[in-house]
């Protein structure tokens, strides 16, 4: 099996501040992570790779040291790695980050699956997965929590608001992967090493024959017009007491806001 | 023709999603500011059956796409349809609910029209001077707000998250239904539903429609201490949430679980009991109407976003509290 990931290089949520003059976030000094959620969809890969043979290839887009994300996923297992990455492609939103990452897939080959995670946690859309499937012509099943192979197609377990579903898919197709799916595996001393080393392939705009219109902020129908700070808390209060003063003063104050 | 606005009238089952009647709501109020005209679309075997509820909250038109394809959400037909849909009528704005179906189904249409889609919105507004949808979401789990327009591309998408917007009835319904032709011929059948399972826990299925949610920490101590925050939801009629620490430590189920890597919740009152207030936590909880943190240490971050603070041992103010709600029902 020829099975994609696609990963996004993200800031380490625990370690993020918000600068509250620009309301950008503080990135200096912040390590930054894989996504969390896509170390759940490398998982998946993996475990269908380990299964059934094949490769799995790691794919990023974003700034030159993005690369480090996908050292990290060699190090778990991964067998290649691509980046992409040009000054073209910045200010990207998800149909412009869809279009160029389709686009390399593409010229990867043939890929049985591809699989991402179910959002990324700095932009939290959730909308890149089908859209690159849309791009790929595959189909997409989202909230996948378990993927098998069953002849010439896959057997999907789909996490919804109330329960499960299970899906029947035909190859190739798309997957985005929720956190209750697995957890990844530890990296192999031996991988480490390797990756280290590991020749990274990087593309620019040149290379993926893309239309200019189409990538980074050119191709973006949207536009963040303004950032701001959620709004405050007005009327805020606090209570101390005794246990009986606190429970009666808490059931005073919910009746004052009409909300008990 | 005059522009139009158009809600995806979600339906599993036969019965339409509750975020529906909320995009209703607030569409009929862009409807007034815009001029353009509130409508819905529905996909289902005959939506003949959800005109008049859709009337009732405000549509004008229904375009009912009826055809036994689509008696659940199958990504391929649903958005493919819509497409062509979109295509041949032109609708200024389409809203659909942040729900697993919507945020499956607008990105896969949004990169099939190039237009473009603003995720999971708490705010929307029209701009009159350009005819621009204001969409207003939250970004990194909550702690920044941006206002994201599409100026060039029509129609302007945003996925809508529940229960942020009201549910408001008209006073004299009135709608046309419009019957369009569907034609999944040209369609591979390359997926299939085969099975659907529902979870039986009645507490976790009411965790994303609930008006009040009572969650347990890691400060509830021990596994058998979830009982105080069962007796208080009981107490209030709410929903039972819960911090990752405690599903993790295996206390309770993971359909319990609030935040970023757990569900996403908006009541009317959220009670956090013994939760320290993570990043990730509050991510899943920041946007419920009065957020209630009881807490021993007066420096944890839950009070940084609680509405009322209550200082103490859980221990001793959550029975206090059981008794006295249940003393004054008589
Ligand atoms: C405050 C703010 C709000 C925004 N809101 C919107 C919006 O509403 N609509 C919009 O279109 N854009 C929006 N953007 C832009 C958007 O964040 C970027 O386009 C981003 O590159 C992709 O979106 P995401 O982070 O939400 O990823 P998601 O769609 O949540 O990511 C899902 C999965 O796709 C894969 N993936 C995502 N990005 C990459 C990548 N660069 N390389 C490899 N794999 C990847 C991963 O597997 C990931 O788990 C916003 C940006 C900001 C700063
Ligand atoms: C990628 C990622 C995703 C995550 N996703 C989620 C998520 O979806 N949801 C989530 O909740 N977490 C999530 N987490 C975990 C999160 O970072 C925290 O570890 C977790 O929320 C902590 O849970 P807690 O508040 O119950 O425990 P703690 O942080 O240990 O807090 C316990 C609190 O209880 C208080 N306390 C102790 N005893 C008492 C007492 N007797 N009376 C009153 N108060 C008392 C303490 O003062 C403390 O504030 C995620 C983490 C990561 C890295």
């Amino acid at each position: 099996m020829k099975i994609a990931v696609c990963i996004k290089q993200v800031p380490d949520s625990d370690k993020v501040t918000i600068d509250r003059e620009t309301n950008r976030l503080n990135r200096t000094g912040v390590p930054s992570i894989i996504n969390p959620f896509d170390e759940n969809a490398l998982e998946m890969a993996l475990q269908l790779r380990d299964l059934y043979g094949g490769t799995v290839t790691v794919i990023s887009m974003g700034p030159p040291q993005a690369e480090e994300a996908l050292r990290t996923a060699l190090a778990h297992g991964a067998d290649e790695a691509v980046l992409l990455s040009d000054r073209k492609f910045g200010g990207a939103d998800t149909w412009a980050t869809s279009y160029t990452i389709s686009l390399a897939i593409r010229k990867l080959g043939d890929f049985d699956a591809v699989f991402f995670g179910k959002q990324a946690i700095d932009g939290d859309t959730a909308q890149v997965g089908p859209g690159v499937a849309n791009f790929l012509d595959m189909p997409v099943v989202t909230y996948a929590k378990s993927v098998v192979v069953e002849g010439d197609h896959f057997k999907v377990e789909k996490v919804t608001e109330d329960g499960f579903e299970i899906w029947e898919v035909a190859k190739p197709a798309a997957f985005t992967v929720v956190k209750e799916a697995n957890e990844l595996r530890m990296q192999s001393l031996r991988r480490k090493m390797a990756a280290k080393k590991a020749v990274i392939t990087v593309w620019g705009f040149d290379d993926l024959g893309a239309d200019v219109g189409l990538v980074g902020l050119s191709g973006s129908p949207t536009k963040v017009s303004k950032v701001f700070a959620p709004p405050v808390k007005t009327n805020k209060a606090t209570i101390t007491g005794t246990p009986a003063e606190m429970a009666s003063e808490l059931i005073k104050k919910l009746k004052e806001r009409n909300v008990l | 023709m005059s522009k139009e606005i158009w809600v995806f009238a979600e339906q599993r089952d036969g019965v339409l999603a509750g975020v529906v009647k909320e995009l209703l709501s607030k569409g009929r109020e862009l409807s007034e500011k815009s001029g353009f005209e509130l409508c819905a679309v529905v996909l289902s075997e005959d939506g003949g059956v959800f005109c008049d509820e859709l009337y009732k909250f405000g549509a004008k038109k229904v375009y009912t796409l009826d055809n036994a394809k689509f008696s659940y959400y199958q990504n391929d037909y649903y958005s493919r349809s819509i497409a062509d849909l979109i295509k041949k009528y032109v609708p200024e704005i389409v809203l659909y609910g942040a729900t697993s179906i919507g945020r499956s189904l607008a990105p896969t249409i949004a990169a099939m029209l190039h237009v473009g889609l603003t995720a999971d919105c708490t705010q929307l507004d029209f701009d009159v001077e350009n005819g621009n949808l204001l969409q207003t979401r939250p970004a990194f789990g909550g702690n920044i707000m941006a206002t994201i327009v599409s100026p060039n591309h029509r129609p302007q998408m945003a996925t809508v998250r529940s229960n942020v917007f009201k549910k408001e009835p008209v006073d004299n319904p009135s709608g046309e239904r419009i019957v369009c032709e569907t034609n999944l011929d040209g369609i591979p059948e390359r997926m299939r539903r085969v099975e659907v399972i529902k979870e039986s826990d009645a507490n976790t299925i009411d965790l994303n429609a609930a008006q009040y949610i009572v969650s347990g920490g890691r400060g509830l101590g021990a596994p058998e201490n979830f009982k105080l925050v069962y007796d208080l939801a009981a107490e209030l009629g709410a929903a039972v949430g819960a911090s990752r620490a405690t599903v993790d430590a295996g206390w309770i189920s993971h359909h319990h679980q609030v935040g970023q890597t757990g569900k996403t919740v908006c009541p009317v009152v959220y009670i956090a009991c013994g939760i320290s207030g993570a990043i990730q936590h509050l991510a899943g909880m920041q946007s419920s109407d009065v957020i209630v943190a009881i807490n021993k240490d007066p420096s944890a971050p839950i009070f940084d976003v609680a509405d009322i603070g209550l200082i103490g041992d859980l221990h001793e103010v959550v029975p206090e509290l059981i008794r006295q709600l249940a003393a004054a029902k008589g």
